[in-house]
């Protein structure tokens, strides 16, 4: 108990700390990092909360492929670090402003806050005990059947993703000599080779 | 003292105001904001979670991978028009993109 107890806020302080250096850091390649390593902490959380399915899903898609992929670009882009600070601290008061104003409001929220009666009695789908059924398991019996719909939906708009960011970045270029196969394909002799009978003597005109 | 739900929701309150501030602060960056923004999505995620932990239900669950899908798509979109504006403008700063002038 003490130790899930230590766990929590180890996680938790260092999900926070990873969330501040993400928005301080000078260099965007350093803010990347960081944001993986608050994805870490957070996939930490998640399984002290008995979600390993959902923390798993976490590491491989946001720190293997979204972290990366942000690595990627911001490694492609040529960004000038010295000017990125300019103009800091005349947002900044504006930034205090309207997160100081929202942290005060959820605060708000969470104080008086209380779980209803019968909400036990609404829940759509009661996780079954963690003894009896593994959390994937349980998330897999529910996930292909009364969400099925929910889960196709999530595919097409992975495909439409895909088929968006390569239609924006795709570019053609000029002046590239490009082998075209079916035109290949399509050549006869009739069209490029023409047989002349010469006549001795004369030669070809 | 036991950890309970308003440990896990104040973290996630945390994060979703950095998050905020973030968008605030890196205004000649967008790459940073669309960071920010992956933050303050993390933080819903962990309140979807907490929620279906505590109160025993696997929808909170289900529903943040769907809340991960579409943040990989817009991620994906998101830097997809980052790296064409940078062709168009050689630039990733705010307030560089007023093409529509809005």
């Amino acid at each position: 108990m003490i130790a899930a107890t230590l766990a929590f806020y180890l996680f938790a302080a260092l999900a926070v700390v990873g969330a501040i250096n993400v928005i301080f850091q000078r260099n965007p390649v350093h803010s990347v990092l960081w944001l993986i390593f608050t994805f870490f902490n957070a996939a930490g959380l998640f399984v002290l909360l008995g979600a390993e399915f959902v923390a798993m899903i976490l590491v491989i898609v946001y720190v293997g492929a979204v972290a990366v992929l942000f690595l990627f670009v911001v490694m492609m882009l040529d960004i000038n670090i010295a000017v990125i600070r300019q103009g800091f601290l005349k947002y900044m008061w504006a930034g205090l402003l309207v997160g100081g104003i929202l942290l005060a409001e959820l605060i708000t929220v969470f104080a008086a806050w209380k779980m209803s009666d019968s909400a036990e009695m609404l829940r759509a789908a009661p996780a079954p005990d963690p003894n009896a059924m593994s959390n994937t398991e349980a998330i897999g019996q529910i996930l292909y059947t009364d969400y099925v719909y929910l889960f196709q939906a999530s595919g097409i708009i992975l495909l439409v993703a895909m088929i968006g960011s390569i239609v924006l970045t795709h570019r053609t270029r000029t002046g590239v000599r490009k082998q075209v196969i079916s035109e290949q394909n399509a050549r006869r002799p009739i069209d490029t080779l023409e047989v002349v009978k010469v006549e001795s003597g004369k030669g070809l005109q | 003292m036991a950890v309970g739900l308003s440990h896990y929701l104040t973290v996630s309150a945390i994060l979703f105001t950095l998050g905020i501030f973030g968008i605030f602060l890196n205004r000649k960056n967008l790459i940073v904001i669309l960071m920010s923004i992956e933050l303050m999505l993390l933080a819903v995620n962990i309140n979807f979670v907490a929620f279906s932990s505590f109160l025993g239900d696997l929808v909170g669950q289900i529903f943040t991978m769907i809340v991960l899908t579409v943040a990989a798509a817009e991620a994906a979109i998101g830097l997809a028009i980052v790296v064409v504006f940078y062709r168009a403008r050689r630039s990733i700063a705010v307030e560089d993109i007023n093409e529509l002038k809005g």
